[in-house]
């Protein structure tokens, strides 16, 4: 029927009516606005309207917004781009606040092939002693090699939960049936080994919300640089930045080389070294119910002075679902580097008891230490700051 | 007959709209045209919408025009092949080697497999409707593994070979997009997100659904209930609660409280977060007397 007619159409011996034309010209629109529309999407696309009648442009809508399937955050700019389109209303469209996953991801992928081949270029052009002496730096720059060390040792430092999926083991688990029966099919009615499977485990969900307001000016790089081997240690993190405004900066850092990733993610930030409004910004995380649902068993850091200018009881209930939601809520803060810090302000004090942990982050050194011991049960913060 | 209720059903998106209304399901326009273009393009259909507004009521009101079965594949972190396709019965087929002795038996038969909703809705693709319900709880892998089922309709079974679905099977995924699902997954269903209705359309929906509550508290609810959705809150209530609250402040009516008071004291079935309670304790009074005036 209809699906023959639009397929020949398509075919690349005839050329397309010009009807046609109008729809597929749509979907090279789509594309070139960065929305991800493969050829079938426009031939379902297209023969949506066939089996729609169209009776009105209503109609082409609605087949578009089916077939098409432009995700909800960028519904509007959609809608622009199909007036534009459809009725010649050459309104320029409203750029997408969301970012656009896919472009960032294939910019990752190119950077790191070029890293990759100029790393090569370097090894074949230059001669063995220089080539030591490239190692010897890397080992001499002690943050370099901190954090390289730190990124090694993520990845078995992290806590763990156990899933429902199971997996062969050699000893302590639950008698695996299946092979246990093609082992009895096998042996003639007799099993020579019990095979077993286990509940297996797997890595808990990092979080990291980096404050980048201007009290925290001095750290925020530092920051940005750990979190970036968060990003590249483990494919579960999930990196936001904080101010005014907030931020996902985790495709960025998932950018292979480390100043492309770090030059990419301040472009993505807008509220650099600007006032503070952790509880409204954290809010506004919790009521995204992607970034919420992600928070939920998740080992979340908060990279933060925690100095909330003005009444801090919308921080105090953000503190509260997110420590209700996560694995464990931990804050970092620089001000704890100093031997005197006590937390007194009216703000620590009211979410001290929801903290797992209140560290030192005053140093790369430290924060990667406590990173890598949050698979570890120590006391909590309270136990900790209100001894006498 | 069901090949008949699938083509009376996707006439027109009109028709559908109305078959669905005749099962106490008020589609709009755009959910109507998305599941006539559905069925009519032979695709699944992907529904996105917050908690609540009716994702997987549309799938059984679907399932119930047709006149066929629901098979519900809840989906959850873990979910794997042997819950989701099939599984044998190792216990039974144990058994049946013991018992069968000298004999010659087939393990592998029938009665020896388990079949998980995948199988379920490829043995049977004109008795069923398959729901794949909260998607985005499942991860990456199943989404794979769901991907090569939605493309070609069937599952091999090492031990019987392929089974292939006989008939285009209707397929309904609902996601409550916790997570962005896989580009390809999007790509291959006709999509609709389904966004909180009108204050009209929800008032239709409460009538429609809450059996004896009156058309002016109907509407009163759903203003106040669009009212409250606008607020920062932890859960925004669903139509599922808007419907009982408008019950619940119906029956307290009845039972001697006066309109106002009656909603207030209805509020912990649409509120159910204590922090919300307490954030709307001192509104509440105000957006239900707004919504009945």
């Amino acid at each position: 029927m209809s699906k023959g007619v639009v397929l020949h159409a398509l075919g690349a011996s005839a050329p397309l009516p010009q009807a046609a034309e109008l729809f597929v010209g749509f979907g090279r629109l789509l594309r070139l606005y960065g929305y991800p529309v493969a050829s079938d999407q426009v031939m379902a696309f297209m023969e949506g309207v066939t089996l729609l009648g169209p009776r009105s442009i209503e109609d082409i809508r609605e087949a578009a917004l089916a077939t098409l399937a432009p995700s909800p955050d960028r519904r509007d700019e959609f809608e622009a781009l199909f007036r534009s389109h459809f009725f010649d209303d050459f309104v320029a469209p409203v750029e997408g606040d969301n970012e656009e996953e896919t472009r960032v991801k294939d910019d990752g992928g190119q950077r790191k092939d070029q890293t990759r081949t100029l790393r090569l270029e370097e090894g074949g052009a230059l001669s063995s002693s220089a080539e030591h002496l490239t190692i010897r730096t890397f080992d001499m720059d002690g943050e370099d090699g901190e954090l390289l060390r730190f990124r090694r040792a993520l990845a078995s430092c992290l806590p763990v939960r156990r899933t429902f999926r199971t997996v062969r083991t050699p000893s302590r688990g639950s008698v695996d049936l299946r092979r246990s029966l093609w082992a009895i099919v096998r042996a003639d009615g007799d099993v020579p080994r019990l095979p077993l499977r286990r509940r297996q485990s797997v890595v808990r969900k990092v979080l990291l919300l980096i404050d980048v307001s201007g009290s925290m000016k001095l750290h925020t790089k530092d920051y940005l640089k750990a979190a970036h081997a968060v990003a590249q240690a483990t494919n579960r993190a999930e990196i936001f930045t904080f101010g005014t405004r907030l931020t996902r900066i985790t495709p960025s850092l998932r950018i292979r080389d480390r100043d492309h990733a770090l030059a990419s993610a301040a472009n993505r930030v807008d509220d650099w070294d600007g006032g503070t409004r952790i509880g409204t910004t954290l809010l506004a995380f919790l009521s995204v119910p992607r970034f919420a649902a992600f928070a939920r068993g998740a080992a979340i850091v908060i990279l933060s002075d925690a100095l909330e200018r003005g009444d801090h009881t919308e921080m105090e209930t953000a503190m509260h679902r997110l420590g209700k939601r996560s694995f464990r809520l931990s804050l970092c803060t620089p001000l704890a580097g100093d031997p005197r810090f006590r937390p007194e302000t009216a703000a620590l004090r009211a979410i001290l008891p929801v903290l797992d942990d209140l560290v030192d982050g005053s140093s790369i050194a430290g924060l990667t230490n406590f990173i890598l011991s949050l698979g570890r049960p120590i006391p909590r913060a309270e136990a900790i700051w209100r001894r006498p | 007959m069901s090949e008949d209720a699938v083509r009376t059903l996707a006439a027109s998106p009109e028709a559908v709209a109305t078959r669905l209304a005749s099962v106490r399901y008020v589609a709009d326009d755009g959910l109507a045209t998305a599941v006539f273009l559905a069925i009519r393009l032979g695709k699944p259909l992907l529904l996105e919408g917050a908690p609540g507004v009716g994702k997987t009521e549309a799938a059984k009101a679907l399932a119930e025009t047709l006149g066929r079965s629901l098979v519900r594949l809840q989906c959850y972190e873990g979910i794997d092949a042997a819950h989701a396709l099939y599984e044998w019965n190792y216990q039974r087929q144990l058994l049946a080697i013991r018992q069968a002795g000298e004999r010659e038996i087939d393990i592998y038969d029938d009665r020896f497999l388990t079949a998980r909703p995948l199988l379920q809705i490829l043995k049977a693709p004109n008795d069923n409707v398959l729901l794949v319900d909260e998607i985005d709880r499942s991860d990456h892998e199943f989404e794979a593994l769901l991907l090569e089922f939605l493309s070609d309709f069937q599952i091999s079974i090492p031990e019987r070979g392929t089974i292939r679905a006989a008939a285009q099977p209707i397929v309904i995924l609902t996601s409550n997009r916790t997570r962005d699902l896989a580009e390809a997954l999007r790509r291959r269903c006709v999509y609709h997100w389904i966004a909180y209705p009108e204050p009209t359309r929800e008032a239709a929906i409460i009538m429609m659904r809450a059996g004896d509550v009156a058309e002016l508290t109907a509407r009163a609810v759903a203003r106040a209930v669009r009212n409250i959705r606008g607020r920062p809150l932890a859960k925004p209530p669903g139509i599922a609660e808007a419907v009982e609250w408008a019950y619940a402040a119906t029956i307290l009516e009845k039972g001697g409280s006066p309109w106002p008071e009656a909603f207030r004291r209805a509020i912990g079935v649409l509120i159910k977060d204590e922090e919300d309670l307490s954030y709307l304790a001192s509104e509440i009074s105000g957006i239900v007397e707004e919504a009945l005036a």
